[in-house]
């Protein structure tokens, strides 16, 4: 297939599915099938661009003008290549999940369910390959909408009121500051392409725009991005826990969450520019308030009994190491920033994964319950060993190169407190994430009581699926050129125009 | 034959129906000629804009009497924008109003309440026609006098106190354009308008300056500025508004608010852009001064006030305000880009407001009322009408893919061009409002609880739900296809700008 063949199909894939999921839902197991199906297909088109755009394609894909300046339009870049690659091949893994799931849940609506899905993956595949800022935001406000049916799922009170939140929160940040951070830079720039080495420079040189004026931009754009959860935006994330795990595990830990990082380091690579990021004096009050959000969320997880949510407010502090490196705006730390979406996202899958698995098999949802359970379900436990080792950043995990580099990064800057936050952070980190399987493996069991006391292991295609996930952590850590390749490509381009 | 007359007819084929309905007397009889009437003015019109878009302007003599001094109807791209508007709002709203008006207005005024309807069309038409200055308060006051009468069929007795005080204000602001008319009257001593444009850049006959720099014309313009800010409600001159799309049978709301608002503002933007080339207004009072702040109090005020209405429709018809002020906020950018971003909104707010008062009148024929606490959960019970709502809102809020989604990026980007972040800023903050205000509306059809004991209600009938989901569809088509309406947009704003004869 031509290169522009493959974009489009990527992009149609996953409609196909949400259509065939909806065609089939008289059949259960068909329907899982043709779900599992379309994520193989999304991963391999993925995969086969990828190798496209390593003999050199750039295929672009013009759709149509929603007004001047208003272009939604698609091409490859090696970030979005990366992101996408993630999101595709997470997709049928947690398809895999889901079905464990939801089938010994007994969850209502599982058309919907995987439709959404199918739904959610497309704006995703849209967010990552498109060719300017008016493609994202449109791709980004559909990633919104498609995710919010599987927020509500559950239909019950919490699950509404969650739901009330995370479309309040995403949708007003994006409005309010996002739209206008994207209509601002057309106005300022011409164009909203994302292009090598930034756009923004001009303005700056010709006097249209002041240091100042730009350093407001970004923050407009950090904050508008409510999806990458930076402090004070960052309560609808733990509040979309009320979803049925398989959603907390690909979208609040991989697709959604990531979309937001993916916009804030699209934004600093391809329209401000790394030399411009630096030359900004607020792209350090940026740096801090991320940084403060490492600090103050691995400080909050720690108080939460709550798996799911003590992984949430995790996630939270995991996703300000990227939106810290995008700010702090070295080549190091952008691609330290670009490998964490990686690493982060197969070891927070993981962590979810393992976390749903105690709720179906021996609905436990509190790590207070869950000493000695390693004895009934090791193989989930040892999962999540390697994805809090991953978030720690600890080999042998994928999770080492990316704080390692970040790390570098942050000396590289000069901004010795950046670094100790994150180093503060990860120590956090093995407090609150490694005491789980401490408790898990080495305290007694407590006494059993209630009806799901003699549970056994996890349902088969969820420990496939974790075992799945647990093992690209580990490959990470021994092959990580790839990806690393890829986020290195961007980081070049976005110094040397 | 037909084509060369077609645009006389587009304001004679209602105008000669209306009789025909009062005639038929009760019964369907009357819905059918309405309709009729009004699909057929609806393929006129669309034959009309392909050609007005093709050929450019078409001029045509009324009655043979050759401008200045016979009566004049042209219709250009701006006027071609605003009468496809019209007229595809009311093809919608006619089969919607059959089941509606039904149940809504008495057996014994059914067939006027047609006969009103048409009149009304027909007034709306000529207005947005006529390059007949006069001729144009005629064709507002059958449009006013039409709308009183049915405002006043409503299906609540506080639907005739709302009339009554539509009628009182509507009065005042026709009776403010006849003085700003016949002020330009007497400076120039002509009506057509193009022919009024040609005076009012001669000298004056004091020497200083040109005609329409004297404090007359200034006053005319004020006059007939005051006089049609009433027609649009423009903030604070709206009061009469929310009750009378609250209390209106829903059909009326719905055609009103898509409709009749926006005709008055291509009326306010004609007299403004008289002239070739200089927006006079603008030159000569400080208009674009007064009416920015004035768009943006509104627009943030009035949709605080949508969020605490405890009648939906009433929350919608607030909703108007502030999305009348979005519309104003582009005109008084007085920049093409703000002009026809301001005119692109009124096409993408007709077709919002359009799909969510038909969505309210839904509810209304099932539940009886629109008070919150009556339609409190009916959403479950009526799935379709609920997509519809939650389409429109979603338009409504500006949310991508959406045609209220457009008509906002053009909005900003027209405010950034003059770098005036503040103002982008607030509109901004109206936006959120909106978010809330729309999600209170979804929050309380959709997702509240049925009381106990309330009626279980079914879905409204198929003549309902289908034109209602027809406007919301609508919505999304132009949200994605949208160069067509933005270009439509885009030239009726320079049709208005460069009047070239």
């Amino acid at each position: 297939m031509s290169p522009e063949a493959l974009l489009t199909t990527i992009l149609l894939t996953p409609l196909a599915g949400a259509v065939l999921i909806g065609l089939l839902r008289k059949a259960p197991n068909l329907r899982e099938t043709a779900s599992v199906l379309t994520g193989v297909a999304l991963f391999a088109c993925n995969y086969a661009l990828y190798s496209a755009f390593q003999d050199g394609a750039a295929p672009s894909l013009v759709l149509a003008e929603l007004a001047p300046g208003l272009q939604i339009a698609f091409t490859i870049e090696p970030l979005g290549l990366a992101f996408a690659l993630i999101a595709s091949l997470l997709w049928p893994v947690t398809t895999l999940y889901a079905i464990g799931y939801v089938r010994s849940h007994r969850e209502r609506n599982q058309t919907r369910f995987y439709a959404s899905f199918a739904l959610s993956l497309f704006a995703v595949m849209g967010l990552a390959y498109s060719a300017n800022l008016a493609t994202l935001f449109v791709c980004y406000e559909a990633l919104t909408l498609a995710t919010w049916p599987l927020v509500t799922h559950a239909n019950n009170r919490s699950a509404w009121a969650a739901g009330r939140v995370y479309l309040g929160i995403l949708m007003s940040t994006s409005i309010a500051f996002l739209l206008l951070a994207c209509v601002a830079t057309y106005v300022l720039t011409g164009t909203t392409d994302f292009t090598p080495g930034g756009i923004l420079s001009q303005p700056l040189a010709d006097g249209s725009a002041s240091s100042l004026g730009l350093g407001i931009l970004l923050m407009l754009f950090v904050f508008g991005t409510g999806k990458a959860a930076i402090m004070p935006f960052h309560r609808w994330l733990p509040n979309a826990m009320v979803a049925p795990t398989p959603v907390s595990a690909l979208l609040h830990a991989v697709a959604v969450v990531k979309a937001g990082v993916f916009t804030i380091l699209k934004v600093s690579v391809y329209i401000f520019g790394l030399d411009l990021m630096r030359e900004l004096d607020l792209h350090l009050v940026l740096a801090y308030l991320a940084a403060f959000t490492v600090v103050a969320a691995s400080v909050i997880a720690l108080g939460k009994d709550n798996l799911k949510e003590r992984l949430a407010y995790s996630t939270i502090g995991q996703l300000s190491y990227i939106t810290l490196g995008a700010m702090v705006a070295t080549p190091k730390a952008i691609e330290g920033a670009g490998l964490h979406i990686a690493a982060h996202a197969f070891g927070k899958i993981t962590l979810f994964f393992a976390a749903g698995a105690f709720i179906i098999t021996a609905h436990k949802s509190r790590v207070s319950q869950i000493d000695g359970i390693a004895k009934r379900m090791p193989i989930t436990m040892g999962c999540f060993l390697v994805g809090a080792l991953a978030i720690v950043g600890m080999p042998p995990t994928g999770g080492m190169w990316s704080k390692l580099l970040l790390v570098d990064g942050m000396a590289s800057s000069g901004h010795w407190p950046l670094m100790a936050a994150l180093l503060i952070s990860s120590l956090l980190n093995v407090v609150y994430l490694l005491s789980v399987p401490f408790r898990a493996f080495v305290l007694p069991e407590a006494p059993r009581t209630g009806s799901y006391a003699d549970h056994g292991m996890a349902p088969f295609l969820c420990r496939v699926a974790m075992v799945t996930t647990a093992s690209l952590t580990v490959l990470l850590f021994f092959f990580p050129d790839q990806v690393h390749g890829l986020v290195r490509l961007a980081a070049e381009s976005a110094t040397t125009p | 034959m037909i084509e060369q007359h077609a645009i006389a007819l587009v304001v004679v084929v209602p105008l000669l129906a209306a009789p025909l309905c009062v005639l038929t007397g009760r019964g369907r009889g009357a819905w059918t000629v309405a309709t009729a009437a009004i699909w057929s003015t609806f393929a006129l019109a669309l034959h009309l804009v392909q050609r007005v878009l093709t050929d450019g302007p078409i001029s045509y003599a009324m009655g043979g009497w050759e401008p200045p001094v016979g009566i004049e109807f042209r219709l250009d791209a701006a006027g071609a924008l605003v009468m496809l508007v019209i007229t595809g709002i009311a093809t919608i709203v006619a089969p919607y109003a059959r089941k509606s008006i039904e149940r809504e207005v008495d057996d014994f005024r059914q067939h006027r309440f047609y006969a009103c309807l048409l009149l009304c069309l027909c007034g709306l038409l000529g207005m947005t026609i006529t390059a007949d200055a006069f001729n144009l308060f005629v064709c507002l006051e059958i449009s006013s006098l039409s709308t009183y009468a049915m405002v006043a069929m409503g299906r609540d007795r506080r639907a005739f106190t709302a009339a009554f005080r539509y009628l009182l204000i509507g009065t005042v602001g026709a009776t403010f354009y006849l003085l700003g008319i016949g002020f330009l009257y007497i400076l120039t001593g002509t009506l057509n308008m193009a022919d009024m444009a040609e005076r009012l850049v001669q000298p004056a006959w004091d020497g200083e300056g040109l005609v329409h720099q004297t404090r007359t014309a200034r006053a005319a313009f004020a006059f007939l500025t005051v006089g049609l800010s009433l027609k649009i409600a423009i903030w604070p001159l709206h009061l009469w508004l929310p009750n009378v799309y609250a209390y209106a049978p829903s059909a009326v709301s719905a055609f009103l608010s898509a409709t009749a608002t926006k005709v008055a503002v291509l009326v306010l933007l004609r007299m403004f852009y008289l002239v070739d080339g200089i927006a006079m207004p603008f030159s000569t009072l400080p208009l674009a001064d007064t009416l920015v702040p004035l768009a943006l109090i509104g627009a943030i005020g009035t949709s605080i006030l949508a969020i605490y209405q405890e009648d939906l429709k009433r929350a919608l018809a607030y909703s108007s305000v502030a999305q009348v002020g979005y519309i104003v906020l582009g005109i008084g950018l007085a920049s093409t880009t703000g002009l026809s971003a301001s005119l692109l909104h009124l096409f993408n707010h007709a077709l919002m407001k359009g799909a969510l008062f038909c969505a309210m009148g839904c509810i209304v024929y099932r539940v009886g009322s629109t008070r919150i606490a009556a339609v409190r959960g009916v959403g479950r019970m009526m799935p379709w009408t609920t997509a519809a709502l939650i389409l429109g809102g979603l338009s409504l809020i500006g949310v991508p893919l959406t045609a209220g989604f457009t008509s906002k990026w053009a909005l900003i980007t027209a405010i950034l061009e003059q770098e005036r972040w503040l103002t982008a800023a607030l509109m901004l903050v109206s936006s959120l409002l909106a978010i809330i205000y729309v999600g209170r509306i979804i929050g309380i059809v959709l997702l509240a609880k049925r009381p106990r004991g309330a009626p279980q209600v079914g879905e409204a009938p198929v003549w309902m739900v289908a034109p209602t989901l027809v406007l919301a569809l609508l919505n999304l088509y132009f949200g994605i296809a949208s160069d067509t309406s933005s270009e439509l947009a885009m030239s009726a704003a320079q049709a208005l700008e460069e009047v070239a004869r």
